[in-house]
């Protein structure tokens, strides 16, 4: 590694310090503009009241968190099953992509609100909940993973045909390989896309009177007028929505950086 | 390996009459004879478009002809290790390192594994990377992609190696160095090497034999043999007598591509 020159150095300070600067003087011109009009909090609570909500209600609240999350995370690693799996099964066989494909856009296009609700009538509520962030996160996996399969470097697959390798050799030491970039920037819109499947799950749920996720207090809180509460728990899932995008870039990070182009350092 | 005993002039394998039509309706190849003798290094010369590397592929089982047949004489049919195919980039697996690259054919094969990586570090060890071994294809230049893309066409220890240009994008500097590393290779293992080159230059250098091929369709228009003895070196590549020969294959080219319908 070549030291940073002065210049790149204060180019990542500034890419760091500006949004906490722009955070933190948003944050406080809404404290003042609270403060001065003497806005109640069941209309604008101020970011002080909303800090002290976490204080006051962080039992209820880490634990609605910790059920959302559950669901995320259980719909993510279906998605991602599911995703890859019924891409590897399209790639081998024709005739099962010919007869699924379509039933998968299908689901992709319907918007999930509209499906929530009749999930919940025919599944037990968790179930449904884990099947909307399913249905909405496997998508991008499937979609991903195929135009990753249908990638592989054409002389590369002459050689493996001049080895005679088999269907699974070529699986397992060429396509899938060579699709793991494509799968991991599927598997990053999925992380993503399998929390707001679960929000929105549970907010459908929520009117139906059971759940205890962070959407469900959402809904719930603004039935109540506790809107402090609501800012805390939309605070709580964007913080979750933004871990998420970073793990799943670090893992993206992690697995590429040995050899794939969109993980280099601008060096060579 | 059981090193074949035969004489240079029995053909290792030969194609008889050998046509390709492309679905598409171009025809890229018509009525080819060509006979490929053990131990030879032999070059298929000819301009861009006139199938020579339609029938490198066809030796390769990679594409079959439409007319004619392919025929293996000798055991080498029968040969687990029969081909080695250099592509006209180095064709690596970015993912792996040289090492894995290098021992991918002999896993495709299920060879035992013990035996198979002390085979691939000699075949690293032939074209002198065996301190890249765990370098990915990425951290090294062209010429070393190159490299590793040679050792892994040898380390089946092939009766017959197919190139396709092999050196085509590499800079002249590193041609010639890959070019003597080649002949050396080539001596050292008596393998049978059948090159594609659009260079005279470089097939003089190299061969033992030179097939001019022309376009439209793609056939055998002239063959000129390259006596001159091997070990060949930086002496030969400015001798009076490698001048001469690169003007004979020239001209052959020359008429080759006249008939082939260019200017």
């Amino acid at each position: 590694m070549k030291p940073a020159s002065g210049r790149e150095r204060r180019d990542r300070m500034l890419s760091i310090a500006l949004p906490i600067i722009v955070l933190a003087l948003s944050v406080a011109l809404w404290e003042v503009v609270v403060r001065v009009g003497n806005i109640p909090p069941y209309v604008l609570p101020a970011p002080s009241l909303i800090l002290q909500t976490f204080i006051t209600d962080g039992a209820l609240l880490t634990q609605s968190l910790l059920v959302t999350l559950i669901t995320t995370l259980e719909g993510f690693l279906l998605a991602t099953i599911g995703g890859v799996g019924l891409a590897v099964l399209f790639n081998q066989s024709r005739l099962v992509e010919y007869s699924l494909y379509p039933f998968a856009v299908i689901l992709q296009v319907t918007p999930i609100v509209a499906i929530a609700p009749l999930l919940l009538i025919y599944l037990p509520q968790p179930v449904a909940v884990l099947a909307c962030a399913w249905i909405v996160a496997f998508f991008p996996v499937l979609a991903n993973t195929t135009l990753g399969l249908n990638s592989v470097d054409r002389n590369l697959a002459d050689l493996f045909a001049l080895y005679g390798a088999s269907r699974g050799q070529v699986l397992w030491n060429l396509k899938l390989p060579s699709a793991l970039p494509y799968i991991l920037g599927g598997l990053r819109i999925a992380g993503g896309l399998s929390l707001i499947g679960a929000v929105v799950a549970e907010i459908a749920a929520g009117s139906a009177g059971a759940g205890s996720g962070l959407a469900y207090r959402i809904a719930e809180s603004g039935y109540r007028l506790n809107i402090p509460r609501m800012f805390a728990a939309l605070l709580l899932l964007s913080v979750a929505g933004i871990v998420i995008f970073y793990l799943l870039a670090l893992v993206n990070y992690l697995a590429l950086r040995r050899w794939h182009e969109s993980a280099l350092d601008g060096e060579r | 390996m059981a090193k074949s005993t035969a004489s240079h002039s029995s053909p290792l394998v030969a194609l008889r009459g050998v046509g390709k039509t492309f679905p598409s309706g171009t025809q890229a190849l018509a009525g080819l004879d060509l006979e490929v003798r053990n131990g030879e290094f032999l070059s298929l010369l000819g301009p861009s478009g006139c199938g020579k590397s339609t029938a490198l592929r066809i030796v390769a089982g990679l594409s079959e002809p439409t007319q004619g047949s392919i025929e293996w004489p000798a055991a080498a049919a029968e040969s687990e290790n029969r081909l080695g195919f250099v592509f006209q980039e180095p064709t690596l697996m970015p993912w792996a390192n040289v090492f894995n690259n290098v021992l991918l054919p002999l896993k495709l094969k299920r060879a035992a594994a013990a035996n198979a990586a002390e085979r691939a570090a000699a075949a690293l060890d032939r074209v002198g990377l065996q301190k890249f071994a765990r370098a990915y294809p990425r951290e090294l230049s062209g010429g070393m992609r190159m490299r590793v893309s040679i050792a892994r066409a040898l380390v089946t220890e092939p009766a017959l190696l197919l190139m396709d240009e092999p050196f085509a994008a590499l800079d002249e500097i590193t041609r010639f160095k890959l070019n003597n590393d080649l002949l050396q290779l080539w001596q050292a293992l008596r393998t049978t090497v059948v090159f594609v080159t659009h260079s005279v230059f470089e097939s003089v250098y190299l061969s033992s034999r030179i097939v001019v091929m022309a376009a439209r369709p793609g056939r055998v228009f002239a063959e000129v043999a390259i006596d001159a003895p091997y070990p060949r070196d930086q002496d030969f590549r400015t001798s009076a007598e490698y001048a001469a020969l690169c003007r004979r294959t020239s001209e052959a080219l020359g008429q080759a591509m006249a008939a082939g319908g260019e200017q």
